[in-house]
């Protein structure tokens, strides 16, 4: 019973959400609802917000309006590693990884949290030490190699190719423990192999881990393959919500996207 | 793998001992000798302050990426402290002599309470001081460590007037931890000990999950808080751990000096004991690196020493001779000369390592023909 609740229980919920700069409001009254093991996507043009939700989502910005509820827990306030201890995981638009660091150590990083042992440990190497380092090597190892980067372990970070600097950040995502994971653009810039390859990773990722997802994306091929609700915004408000078919034949999300028939809009839009 | 990791701990471990039985075991036989008393023991507790303070700055500089210039003033806390510590043990009746168990229970209880001060700077500077990033931040702990030293100058019981009634020449040696040119040779394995301690614990902190935390907030601070590190708990506990090692090489400072004088650690003196210049040792070093760190402030130690004392000055021309008058500008052309053609620094991020290195030295010279030979020997000889 109560595993049917937990299934049906969102894990992630927005209430009302937004914030202003000055008085732009970027994002208003942003609602939505993650439950454990679902898929969901947020499009809309540049510029629309999506970003600032993610923020909004992660602590790096503090909500104006509303609330943001993981568990039944209001985040509304806590700073960014606070969210990430709290369960939000998030990837960024422009790859950030720890450049200089090696594979391992991208993903060790993202497990400091969770190490235990203290100072007086680290400095002496007692037992405690070798025990819990030992343990995170071998969990970051295997994040590894569920995405086939365990032959790279000892590279840097930055030597990787693209696509697969994208998968370190997701592995590194993971490495925190999350229940929800944000990913912001994760097919950006990649060609079409490298996107089918993503598109693999992301379901195997979700099927292997029962975390929810929500995703930015432009690619819409992609969108509409792997996502279950999507969420269109435009302007910082939200013109739509549904399943991908809806979405796709949604008047409001097409006029967002291609412009409406007068030219003012479509010069608002570029 | 991990049994590789063990054992090289463990190699490390035993030939640094070896090593540092040898010196004690040379010490012992040379003592002597007048070159070796005058000259070379006053260079080697140089030396051996140098190498805490580079690689305590490097924790911040070149692991954290923080641009800190008021590492001197944490330096001088430190020097104080046991200063004032070890005067007041002595007024008290503690120890008469410099020699005995209770002398080196005192002398290493002072370098513990150095370096617990200075960390407590650390920190209240610190949680202020590191919301800000790079010029910002260099120009804060800069003001810091030009504050310090007008406070401990204008502190009743440390000061211009020395500590307490004496100069500031006489009572320190006389009475405090200020060594003789014999009791140098004496302790020289204090030194020495604390410094192979210190470097061993700092490189104990950098690989571990402390090391990890730091290293990807110098890489990226914003996908670091999104990892879930604390971004800025270990800033700070890192900026305290390092003032902790200065507070300690202030500690040695004091004991190889006749006298403590708060303009030795200020911005204006030309001497090494400035802060920028230790930024100069961990750069040239590489920031990342504290092999690095430790050669940089040998080789920085000779450089200095040779512009001061060296012969071969006197021979230059006229025109930089008169450079070498003001060695801070010598200094200057170091740091340009190494950020325009080694910007990595001599090491980069390389760490020294028994297990690693030879083979690794072997591969180099194979690819270069032998032609880094000398580099290769230089790097061995530094540990």
């Amino acid at each position: 019973m109560s595993e049917v609740n937990r299934e049906q229980a969102p894990v992630l919920e927005t209430r009302g959400l937004g914030i202003s700069f000055g008085g732009l409001k970027a994002v208003q009254d942003f609602n939505i609802k993650l439950c454990r093991g679902q898929l969901a996507g947020l499009i809309g043009p540049n510029g629309a917000g999506k970003t600032t939700v993610f923020n909004l989502l992660t602590g790096v910005y503090e909500p104006t309006e509303g609330s943001v509820i993981l568990e039944g827990e209001v985040l509304n306030g806590k700073k960014t590693h606070q969210f990430v201890a709290a369960g939000v995981a998030r990837t960024f638009q422009n790859i950030r990884l720890f450049r200089q660091m090696s594979v391992l150590d991208n993903v060790k990083a993202a497990f400091s949290k969770d190490i235990k042992y203290g100072m007086a440990a680290a400095l002496f190497r007692t037992p405690a030490y070798w025990k819990a380092e030992a343990e995170v090597e071998a969990k970051a190892l295997d994040l590894l190699e569920i995405f086939h980067l365990r032959e790279k372990a000892d590279a840097p970070a930055a030597s990787l190719p693209y696509g697969q600097q994208r998968k370190l950040e997701i592995a590194r995502a993971l490495a925190t423990d999350m229940k929800v994971l944000l990913l912001d653009e994760p097919a950006a810039g990649m060609n079409p192999t490298e996107t089918a390859e993503l598109v693999e990773c992301i379901s195997l990722v979700r099927e292997r881990f029962g975390i929810a997802i929500l995703l930015i994306e432009h690619d819409m091929s992609l969108v509409m393959k792997l996502c279950e609700r999507i969420t269109v915004i435009d302007y910082g408000q939200t013109i739509a919500e549904g399943g991908p078919e809806e979405i796709a034949t949604n008047p409001r999300v097409i006029a967002a996207y291609l412009g409406e028939n007068d030219g003012e809009e479509d010069e608002s839009l570029a | 793998m991990k049994k590789a990791v063990k054992r090289g701990y463990i190699v490390n471990t035993v030939v640094l001992a070896a090593v540092y039985a040898l010196c004690v075991v040379l010490a012992a036989a040379l003592e002597g000798n007048d070159n070796f008393k005058l000259t070379i023991v006053p260079s080697i507790w140089q030396c051996c302050y140098l190498i805490i303070l580079a690689a305590s700055l490097n924790l911040v500089l070149g692991f954290m990426g923080q641009l800190s210039l008021g590492h001197c003033g944490f330096m001088a806390i430190g020097a104080y402290t046991a200063a004032l510590m070890s005067l007041a043990f002595q007024r008290a009746g503690v120890y008469d002599e410099k020699s005995g168990a209770v002398f080196i229970l005192i002398m290493i209880a002072c370098a513990i309470c150095a370096g617990l001060l200075a960390a407590v700077f650390g920190v209240l500077l610190g949680i202020p001081a590191l919301r800000l990033k790079g010029d910002y931040l260099a120009i804060i702990t800069m003001g810091f460590g030009l504050i310090i030293v007008n406070v401990i100058n204008n502190l009743p019981f440390a000061g211009q007037n020395g500590l307490a009634e004496g100069t500031a020449a006489a009572s320190l040696y006389a009475t405090g931890l200020g060594f003789g040119s014999t009791a140098k040779v004496t302790y020289l394995w204090f030194a020495i000990a604390v410094t192979i301690l210190c470097v061993a614990l700092m490189f104990m902190y950098i690989r571990s999950k402390y090391g990890r935390a730091v290293r990807a907030i110098r890489d990226d601070e914003i996908a670091a808080s999104a990892s879930g590190i604390n971004t800025g708990y270990y800033k700070v506990l890192t900026f305290a751990f390092s003032a902790f090692f200065a507070g300690i090489a202030g500690a040695v400072y004091a004991c190889c000096n006749s006298s403590l004088s708060t303009s030795s650690f200020s911005f204006t003196n030309g001497s090494i004991l400035n802060s920028t210049f230790v930024v100069v040792m961990v750069v040239l070093g590489g920031m990342g690196s504290l092999t690095g760190s430790v050669v940089s402030a040998v080789i920085m130690f000779f450089l200095n020493y040779q512009i001061g004392n060296g012969s071969w000055v006197h021979s230059l021309p006229g025109f930089i001779q008169s450079i070498f008058a003001y060695p801070m500008l010598v200094y200057a052309l170091v740091l340009i000369v190494i950020i325009m053609f080694r910007p990595k620094g001599i090491f980069g991020t390389y760490e020294f390592s028994l297990l690693r290195t030879p083979g690794e030295l072997v591969r180099l010279l194979k690819r270069h023909g032998g032609g880094k030979k000398a580099a290769g020997g230089k790097e061995a000889a530094a540990q």
